[in-house]
């Protein structure tokens, strides 16, 4: 029974559910996973977040917080003095900084990872990932101004944008199977080469994210009925 | 001595959300309206990545995106506060500025348009009211979160008096009475804080400005229809 009263409605696909995770991990709190199957969804996602209907949700007592970057706000703000640091910088410019780039990251590079991923035909998946490549040159470069020589975009501890950006890190992982290309290319991305290796092994967030093997036949599926779904919206109608 | 510089567009719904909120709370600052067409070397500098407005810059340090900075200012300096002390109603706060903040550009796309389009992005638009007319808690309180302005009325602010001005101009209504009454008090609302009344770009001059982009947008789009 967990002693909080906080039950996460998420997936292990998701890398938003995963950001969730790792911030209950790192503040040390106990919560009932219940793993979301979105086919159909269930009723508790229905009026657990009706605006949205997405995971993950955070069900805390009787209240429902929703959105993934707003959660681990939440979560930080509720549990404040749990774990050695807060998951958010403290002064209100560091701050800001930090949500700029969560925002960067679920706007740019989610979108050229997913298109790209998703793609139907091989000029477009080129564009999007030629796009990431860009991305990934600019967060290289953030990286490197905000770690300040240490291990995390957060410094010595993992923030918020390790937080969001490192749930990724599973996506990328399948996109290295599908195309055979290292998910940072050592060459451009030294400073995320480390980074990821650093955010993996963080205890906070061992066991979190998905197997590489379990989220490739994951997508392999989500790709298979997203171009059915294509096809059936490109046949001319009956 | 604070050194705050805002560089914004009088017109844009998005500059207005930081003046508004500088405004609110009392701060001093320097305005330079940006032409862009021809942006200034500083905007560049201060804003590389999207090279829009608006742009905060507090003490030469930049800060870019409307609510990133909205967020900044509110925690920079805490008189008239635009959230509440509580985490939950906080997150509830921040839930509908998130929301409509997402939602902006796609509700001003009636306005881009004309013909199938415009119907279509129409009754988007009016899909997104009616959410935040049935679950914002507007029914419940004279703002969206709370009795008094907050974050997600910042966010929304736009739609009190730009919307008005794109629907005289493409000949539509939205919030009518009938359809949105709690969108309705809102609007009334939000039009009488004081610091918002009087800092609206004024109102003949924002028609005209707006009807030039229509005009804009209809040769773009007729442009699509011909090839």
């Amino acid at each position: 029974m967990a002693t909080n009263d906080l039950k996460l409605l998420g997936g292990w696909f998701s890398p938003f559910a995963c950001r969730v995770q790792i911030a209950l991990s790192i503040k040390g709190l106990d919560y009932e996973n219940i793993v979301e199957n979105l086919n159909p969804k269930s009723d508790l996602l229905l009026q657990s977040n009706p605006t949205y209907k997405k995971i993950p949700v955070l069900i805390h007592g009787e209240k429902t917080i929703c959105e993934s970057a707003i959660i681990v706000q939440y979560i930080d703000e509720v549990w404040k003095n749990n774990g050695t640091s807060s998951i958010l910088p403290s002064n209100a410019y560091d701050k800001a900084i930090a949500r700029f780039w969560v925002s960067y990251i679920d706007d740019k590079f989610f979108n050229s990872l997913r298109f790209g991923l998703f793609a139907q035909d091989d000029e477009s998946k080129k564009k999007y990932f030629e796009e990431l490549e860009e991305v990934l040159l600019k967060l290289e470069e953030v990286f490197n101004e905000l770690s300040e020589g240490k291990e995390f975009f957060g410094g010595e501890n993992i923030g918020f944008i390790d937080v969001a950006f490192g749930c990724y890190l599973s996506w990328l992982r399948v996109k290295e199977k599908f195309t055979g290309t290292k998910k940072f290319d050592e060459a451009k991305n030294p400073g995320l080469v480390k980074w990821a290796e650093a955010f993996s092994a963080h205890p906070a967030v061992k066991g979190i994210l998905p197997e590489t093997d379990k989220l490739v036949e994951y997508a392999i599926a989500l790709a298979q009925r997203l171009a059915a779904a294509a096809a059936a919206d490109a046949a001319p109608p009956k | 001595m604070e050194d705050i510089k805002v560089f914004g567009l009088w017109s844009s719904p998005f500059s207005q959300r930081v003046v508004w909120t500088l405004k609110l709370k009392g701060v001093s600052y320097e305005y330079y309206d940006e032409d862009l067409a021809n942006k200034s070397n500083l905007l560049l500098q201060y804003n590389p990545i999207y090279k829009k407005v608006p742009v905060l810059v507090h003490n030469g340090k930049p800060i870019s995106e409307s609510m990133v900075i909205v967020q900044y200012i509110d925690e920079t300096w805490p008189q008239i506060p635009l959230l509440p002390q509580d985490a939950y109603e906080r997150a509830k706060a921040r839930f509908w500025s998130k929301f409509i903040e997402e939602k902006s550009m796609q509700m001003m796309e009636f306005f881009i348009y004309d013909g199938e389009r415009q119907e279509r992005a129409i009754k988007e638009t009016l899909d997104i009211l009616r959410v935040i007319e049935n679950e914002s808690g507007l029914s419940e309180k004279m703002f969206i979160c709370g009795n008094t302005i907050g974050l997600a009325d910042i966010a929304l602010g736009w739609v009190a008096h730009t919307l008005p001005v794109m629907e005289e101009i493409v000949g539509v209504k939205f919030i009518t009475i009938d359809a949105f009454p709690h969108l309705h008090s809102w609007v009334k609302n939000f039009l009488e804080i004081p610091v918002i009344k009087n800092n609206l770009p004024p109102h003949e001059k924002l028609v005209e400005y707006f009807r030039e982009r229509r005009k804009v947008f209809l040769a773009m789009a007729s442009h699509h229809h011909h090839h």
